[in-house]
């Protein structure tokens, strides 16, 4: 796995790695959580919760399950294994995980949201941030696209994997079922698709806003086979991904229920829709900080 | 008035299909998506022979456009057939961010636009697309004229880099542009040079264009009638050459006036040089059942409204 040391000396993390730890992951997390805050406070905007409560998928993926190559980076991603996020408003997670892995500069982190960066608010290829192959934002596409990239491996003979990771609100987008259906039929087993099951959106709960229902029994009498874990738990997520992973091949995709508690990491951000869209302020961001303690301090 | 022989009339949905099915065989990287219309797109012979480069997606338009975004990564050039409305108006959010704004080699085939699908009406007639798509940054939009001309557009789009709008149509027509005849996107076409009136027109207006020209050379009216099959990019170039030599200007489509060809033209003469035009096109209206001939006289897209218009534009002219 390529990266360069450059990023690496002002990170905290560890070269991405098959062999990573469990607690040289946990350290990359409170990382990447410290980012979060961080970025969001420093413009106060973007979406904290959303991204503390994926940080322990992202980092399992980028830092130990994808093959992948940061630099050069290659838009067609041949022979990589794909990550592509839906749910585009939890940027800052993205950015800190595509940053610490060698990406772009985490130096760069500093410009979210602001004039002039590659780092926008949503997700974006236009200003070619290395990492980012779609946008997103606007809800419930990129289970459609991480399908036809997927099928685009299977033409090109590629055996390298795609995931996905949506939210669960998001799964009320309608395009979503459409893409639930087209995967199962064209037996797309190729893909991994995450659904960050945390139960809250912008107006409250999931249940009140508007009930999901048995996301596993809508998903298997689709044609997808579909686990459940605790994403915020390393001891289980990752022995769930290569479950995920040891069930491709077999003519189906595969979902990961994954549930997380949104801003997890940070106790008064935790288990509230409230964090969705809110930064913190500065003594918020001070307390968050100490709750994110790391070994060896790397903030950009 | 130059003359344009034909040997037969065909639709231009079957020029779609031929260039596709042509790609096939040359392009190996060229990828086809339909959402259930594969019989109206005419892409039958690039199913039977590719099935391994065909996806059918079912009545959702939405996730078409999604996987053709992601069939590019990975070097594909998807082409994805389904009817104007459905390829613009149902999906424009789906294009906008997973195509347009992700600046992805997305080819999107669009049939049956405009009146001319006839008795379905007006919920499948779209008189809008050619606007929505050109209000994207760095969309290519495309109305070709007759079969040839879009069997050549379907060829050369698979050469170019980014997302590109083609529209074509159901109802036959005549085929006179030649056979080998090259399409350069952006580059517009003089069919007949004249001095007294440009008409600008595009899509199924540009053989209406051609009957006009000679019911107005009858009059002693020397029209110089243009093919603009690239909405966007305009060829601002040809555009104004003509319109500084004629010093009045006609626009045909079959499309709303507003947002359309003629609304480009204006747009580009009220910047370069402003000259009094005319446009044949649907005034901010939607369309109906009816047989498309009825139609196109109903709404005035044909050339008794083009001699009209050039009758209008050329008094208004100083």
């Amino acid at each position: 796995m390529s990266q360069d040391t450059s990023f690496a000396a002002s990170s905290a993390t560890s070269t991405p790695s098959a062999s990573t730890s469990v607690a040289e992951l946990k350290q990359i997390a409170a990382q990447v959580r410290r980012d979060i805050v961080r970025m969001v406070h420093a413009v106060n905007s973007g979406h904290p919760g959303g991204s503390l409560g994926c940080t322990d998928l992202l980092v399992s993926l980028f830092f130990k399950v994808m093959k992948h190559t940061p630099q050069p980076f290659d838009m067609d991603g041949r022979n990589q294994d794909l990550f592509f996020l839906s749910n585009g408003h939890i940027s800052p997670v993205f950015y800190s995980v595509l940053a610490r892995s060698g990406y772009f500069p985490v130096s760069e982190l500093a410009t979210f949201r602001k004039l002039n960066s590659r780092l926008q608010g949503h997700p974006a290829t236009h200003e070619h941030l290395p990492g980012v192959r779609i946008a997103s934002g606007s809800l419930g596409q990129g289970l459609s696209v991480a399908t036809g990239a997927a099928q685009a491996k299977k033409l090109n003979g590629d055996d390298r994997t795609v995931f996905v990771l949506m939210g669960d609100g998001e799964l009320e987008e309608g395009q979503v079922w459409e893409a639930a259906m087209y995967a199962p039929h064209h037996k797309v087993d190729n893909l991994i698709a995450f659904v960050d099951r945390n139960g809250q959106q912008i107006d409250g709960p999931t249940d009140k806003v508007m009930h999901l229902g048995d996301l596993r029994a809508k998903f298997e009498s689709f044609g997808w086979r579909v686990l459940e874990t605790d994403g915020n738990d390393f001891e289980k997520l990752l022995p769930s991904i290569e479950e995920a992973q040891s069930l491709l091949g077999q003519g189906q995709p595969v979902l990961v229920l994954m549930d997380t508690q949104m801003g997890f990491g940070v106790d008064f951000m935790m288990g509230s829709h409230k964090w969705h869209g809110v930064a913190p302020n500065n003594e918020q961001l001070e307390i968050a900080l100490q709750q994110l303690a790391v070994e060896k301090a790397g903030d950009y | 008035m130059k003359d344009f022989p034909y040997t037969e009339s065909k639709d231009t949905r079957s020029g779609f299909g031929a260039g596709l099915h042509e790609l096939g065989k040359t392009n190996p990287n060229v990828v086809a998506l339909c959402a259930d219309l594969i019989g109206s797109l005419k892409m039958d012979a690039f199913v039977k022979d590719f099935p391994e480069r065909f996806f059918q997606v079912g009545i959702a338009e939405a996730n078409m456009m999604g996987l053709a975004a992601g069939l590019t990564i990975g070097g594909k050039i998807p082409f994805t057939g389904t009817f104007a409305n459905f390829s613009t108006g149902r999906v424009y959010d789906q294009i906008r961010q997973s195509i347009a704004y992700s600046g992805k080699n997305v080819k999107i085939c669009a049939s049956h636009a405009g009146l001319t699908l006839g008795e379905d009406g007006a919920t499948h007639q779209i008189l809008e697309d050619l606007g929505l798509m050109k209000m994207l940054p760095h969309m290519t939009v495309i109305n070709p004229c007759d079969y040839n001309q879009t069997k050549a557009a379907t060829l050369a789009i698979a050469e170019h880099e980014g997302p590109v709008y083609l529209r074509f149509g159901r109802p036959v027509v005549p085929n006179f542009t030649p056979a080998d005849q090259t399409f350069e996107i952006g580059k517009g076409i003089v069919l007949n040079e004249g001095a007294d009136v440009s008409i600008f027109a595009t899509g199924h207006l540009v053989w209406k264009a051609i009957l006009a020209g000679k019911l107005l050379a009858e009059k002693g009216i020397n029209a110089e009638i243009i093919n603009i099959h690239t909405i966007k990019p305009l060829d601002a170039q040809l555009v104004l050459e003509s319109a500084r030599k004629t010093r009045c200007v006609v626009t045909a489509e079959e499309h709303q006036m507003n947002g359309g060809l003629g609304d480009s033209i204006a747009q580009l003469l009220a910047r370069e040089e402003p000259l009094p035009l005319e446009m044949v096109a649907v005034n901010d209206s939607f369309g109906e059942s009816g047989t498309p001939d009825q139609l196109m006289e109903k709404y005035e897209l044909n050339e008794a409204a083009i001699v009209r218009a050039v009758e209008k534009v050329m008094a208004r002219r100083k």
